[in-house]
């Protein structure tokens, strides 16, 4: 692979080939090999070969060929999609997610399907049932999760973009801990059709980009509404390509209930947030503290109301259909148990029965019933918030990328990882992470939130930011390659 | 059954004969290969959505408000979650605290609530037995998985097993006037459930009571309630407690058994469908079900005895069969010389006795308009009962006009005295003179043979009110 095409952004790339600079099947080949000699166990499956047509290839949609890595859940027609559970080994769906086909239809061909935690579950990747991913700025520490394949993918530079998705903050942490942009759109800005479900209320699809130039562009494609899923909304606007330079104007609220103290948020990762601040005031923006009183227990309504959904969710996965099947019991619930015993993981199994339990009669009223109402309080929080501020911003994750198997005996330490990352997708609002400097040579993540539908400003702000931050992320790409 | 008095409560599962299934589109079907209509949706494939069918909506609009219930402006779907290889997704997407309707009533019974779900799929045991137990394995037709379905369910009101049956009659015969379901019970789109208990009559308690499944005839709901009656009532005599427990009916044996005990109760562990938004039923829905609704059973039975003169029983048993009175009201149109409406109503049983009572007057020969013509002949004396009969018989055999038979076949009524009828009556008097002589002496009963003779003699073509008339002027009384 020519250094230059690896070093083209997506939308520089696709202008390449739009201009004729560049042609599509051989940008599809260069990421092909890069995404087949895959070290960091970032792909789940990688195309055999480039696709037959030109049409096929994309070079005629307005994505110009420019291939795509799709996160393990993600259904796609004939192609494993296992979501990162042993359960679905070998599983290949007979249709394409509504997202997915949206991006093939505007000239993404499918280069890859990128490993992830299991069912979405997990803020690592160590949860995945095809082994962990390795983060391309250190390979002995996590990419993060859930979405660690498609974020390490995009940064070690196996993929020019990557689609994921983002229940408590799987597209924004990990690449917050691999030094790209995620975007976690507002929900129902994208069809869910045909995207495995972790927690059907929160799950959203969004981008996971080089640069967020990138990210509006995939985003674009990305956005509508689907009559397959009820719960998708027409986006009210074009996603635009951000141009901003500066923040004139704009108002940024800084949660003290998120970045102070209780969020545990690490001196590194404290120091590159406070310095994206100042370099925010420096592009004319205001920085004010902001109340979002509930946030603190956005974590804890989390974890009831993701595996409440989940624990019906997964019960599909019962050997009947398709999928694992453990032959050879006497009986239906035998069967049933084995298949299931066998089939999940243990942080999955662990967020089956807590989601059980949570919906157990009984206690439904006091951990569901609880969970949404708080839920109602911090959508509450956050359009009080809206009111004084365009955004609220923290650091994306407390921490960088950590060690592998650092928190894995501990799971409500890996749980903290989502503090700041949880209260969006309760919320139902996009926020986006952008890689804001380095901290022991690790990248750090800045978080920006706003409200529904304010994609387009996220972007803008974001854009600004990320000119003025002036973030290199090539060390990633040398280093896997 | 002095003591006791039962108090029973239905669940109906209706199938909607919507185009397609609840939550996607695959068509609805019954009798096709197996798993033909399926897709992503109704067979629980990861990733895929439901999204909720308007036409079944629109028929559960139409069912309660023709049950008298109140609409919910915004209701809910719940999952329902249990584990079964017939449930493809692990959880039933139904109705729980906000069902599409609630309250309401049908004829002496209240409606309880009434709410959307989906169908499961079936299973097949494949083996010798044909059931569960000792089949070799067991193989899933998914085509039925996902049809719409609505549950009503009513308030204990019912206190009878014949009750219940008649009842459910009214339900079926209503559901089919509103053209939502085939309520077919045979074919399963409309199964119903019991709850039965019995209680010390004028007691305002309720006592425990038992789940009967799948009453799956109106012989055997009655069948089957009659017989838990009768279990619970010799328990209850035997000074035994009567076990909450879910039976089913044998309708062969005649005979309840547990289908499973209390100890394995599902929680359901209910829970809103976070893929569906909530069910607005919006003014311009209700108003487009609202002009959607015919002109139901129980109101037409009203206009029948009100408007006609019918007896309540005769309008009921028009109205509740929806096609009895379709053909009454079109036999009762198709002559403007009005012919007698209540006399009309009483020759519909006469032909349905004929023709089968499960048929359709309107797919027999006989058109409205014969039948309200051979009733006009009769009411105009111009043919006798019996000939009537026998002119309907030929109707029903090969069609055609009734005044034309009895013209052609010379049929109609012997009377007057130029018809000879009075020599006839001479010659009776003359043959039995025995019973001449008892007549005049006033014993009124031994008219009998001496008719009998006149309308052997007539074939039956005299009318009886004319011969004894004609009797007694001859006797001089």
């Amino acid at each position: 692979m020519t250094t230059e095409i690896l070093e083209l952004t997506a939308a520089e790339a696709a202008t390449a080939v739009r201009d004729g600079q560049l042609d599509a099947g051989e940008l599809f080949e260069a990421y092909r090999e890069r995404a087949a000699a895959d070290t960091l166990n970032a792909f789940t499956w990688v195309a055999q070969a480039a696709p037959a047509s030109p049409r096929a290839a994309g070079a005629v949609g307005s994505l110009s060929g420019v291939p795509l890595a799709v996160k393990d859940l993600f259904c796609t027609e004939g192609v494993p999609s296992q979501a990162g559970s042993r359960i679905l080994k070998g599983y290949r769906p007979p249709y394409t997610a509504t997202v997915v086909q949206k991006l093939l239809d505007a000239g993404a061909p499918l280069l890859g399907k990128t490993n992830q935690d299991e069912f979405a579950m997990g803020s690592s990747n160590e949860n995945s049932g095809y082994g962990p991913v390795l983060n391309p700025w250190d390979t002995a520490r996590v990419p993060g999760g859930s979405s660690g394949g498609s974020a390490a993918a995009v940064a070690a530079g196996l993929a020019p973009w990557a689609i994921g998705t983002d229940t408590g903050g799987s597209i924004r942490q990990p690449a917050a801990l691999c030094g790209i942009v995620g975007l976690k759109p507002t929900y129902g800005a994208c069809s869910r059709y045909g995207m495995i479900a972790f927690a059907s209320s929160l799950d959203q699809a969004g981008p996971l980009t080089r640069d967020v130039t990138d990210c509006a562009l995939l985003l674009r494609h990305m956005v509508g509404q689907d009559h397959r899923d009820s719960t998708s909304i027409a986006f009210p606007e074009e996603i635009r390509l951000p141009e901003r330079g500066d923040l004139k104007g704009v108002r940024l609220g800084v949660p003290e209930e998120l970045v102070g103290a209780e969020g545990g948020v690490e001196p590194g990762v404290r120091k590159s947030f406070d310095a994206t601040l100042a370099l925010a005031e420096s592009l004319g923006a205001s920085v004010e503290p902001c109340r979002l009183p509930h946030a603190p227990h956005a974590l804890s309504a989390y974890y009831l109301i993701a595996p409440a959904e989940a624990s019906a969710n997964l019960a599909r996965f019962d050997g009947v259909r398709y999928g694992l099947r453990e032959d050879g019991a006497a009986d239906l619930t035998t069967m049933y148990t084995r298949t299931r015993a066998s089939g999940f993981g243990p942080e999955v199994k662990r967020r089956i029965m807590l989601g059980t339990y949570a919906l157990s009669s009984g206690y439904y009223d006091a951990y569901y019933g609880t969970a949404l109402k708080v839920r109602t309080k911090i959508a509450e929080d956050f359009r009080a918030a809206f009111t004084e501020f365009d955004f609220v911003v923290t650091p994306t994750s407390p921490w960088v990328a950590f060690e592998l198997g650092a928190k894995l005996d501990d799971p409500l330490a890996m749980y903290l990882n989502d503090f700041c990352t949880v209260p969006m997708p309760l919320a139902g609002i996009p926020a986006i992470s952008i890689p804001s400097g380095l901290s022991d040579g690790l990248p750090v993540g800045f978080q920006l939130a706003g409200p529904a539908f304010s994609e387009n400003r996220l972007l803008e702000a974001a854009h600004a930011l990320e000119q003025a931050i002036g973030f290199d992320g090539s060390r990633a790409r040398g280093g896997a390659a | 059954m002095n003591e006791y008095e039962p108090v029973i409560g239905l669940e109906i599962h209706v199938q909607l004969s919507t185009q397609t299934k609840m939550f996607c589109g695959c068509e609805l079907s019954f009798g096709d290969e197996p798993n033909v209509h399926t897709c992503p949706v109704c067979l629980g494939l990861p990733g895929a959505l439901p999204v909720v069918n308007a036409q079944a909506i629109h028929y559960g609009i139409m069912i309660g408000l023709a049950l008298g219930c109140e609409i919910a402006p915004r209701s809910q779907f719940h999952r329902k979650n249990y584990f079964y290889p017939d449930l493809p997704k692990g959880y039933q997407i139904s109705q729980y605290d906000v069902p599409l309707c609630r309250g309401g009533r049908l004829g002496d019974v209240r409606i309880h609530r009434v709410h959307l779900e989906e169908d499961a799929a079936k299973l097949v045991h494949v083996g010798e037995s044909g059931r569960i137990h000792g089949a070799d394995r067991s193989v899933v037709d998914f085509n039925r998985g996902g049809t719409p379905l609505v549950e009503i369910v009513t308030e204990p009101d019912l206190h009878s097993a014949e009750q219940a049956r008649e009842w459910l009659v009214l339900l079926r015969t209503t559901l089919r006037a509103l053209g939502v379901s085939d309520v077919d019970m045979s074919q399963g789109s409309l199964r119903c459930d019991a709850n039965v208990s019995i209680r010390p009559a004028g007691s305002g308690e309720l006592g425990t009571k038992t789940e009967l499944k799948n009453m799956n005839s109106f012989r055997f709901l009655h069948d089957g309630v009659l017989a838990e009656i009768e279990r619970q009532q010799a328990l209850l005599e035997a000074g035994e407690p009567v076990v909450q427990e879910t039976l089913h009916f044998d309708p062969v044996s005649g005979t309840l058994t547990p289908l499973r005990s209390k100890e394995e109760a599902h929680d359901y562990r209910y829970f809103p469908e976070p893929d569906l938004v909530p069910l607005e039923a919006t003014p311009e829905m209700l108003a487009a079900a609202r002009d959607a609704l015919p002109e139901l059973p129980a109101a037409r039975a009203a206009r029948l005895e009100s408007d006609l003169g019918l007896s309540a029983e005769r309008a009921r048993e028009l109205a509740f069969r929806t096609e009895l009175a379709d053909y009454y009201e079109a036999a009762l149109a198709s002559d403007g010389a009005a012919v007698d409406p209540i006399a009309l109503a009483n020759w519909i049983p006469q032909l349905v006795e004929r023709i089968g009572s499960d048929a359709d007057p309107a797919g027999s020969r006989v058109a409205p308009a014969s039948l309200a013509g051979l009733v006009k002949l009769v009411s105009e004396k111009r043919i006798s009962r019996d000939t009537a009969r026998e002119v309907l018989d030929r109707l029903i055999a090969s069609g055609g006009d009734p005044e034309e038979i009895v013209e052609r076949e010379g049929l109609g009524a012997v009377s007057g005295e130029d018809s000879g009828l009075g020599e006839i009556v001479a010659a009776a008097l003359a043959a039995d003179p025995v019973a001449a002589e008892q007549v005049r002496s006033g014993n009124m009963k031994a008219i009998g043979p001496l008719v009998g003779y006149v309308m052997r003699e007539t074939k039956g073509r005299a009318d009886g009110g004319e011969v004894s008339r004609l009797i007694r002027a001859q006797l001089g009384l």
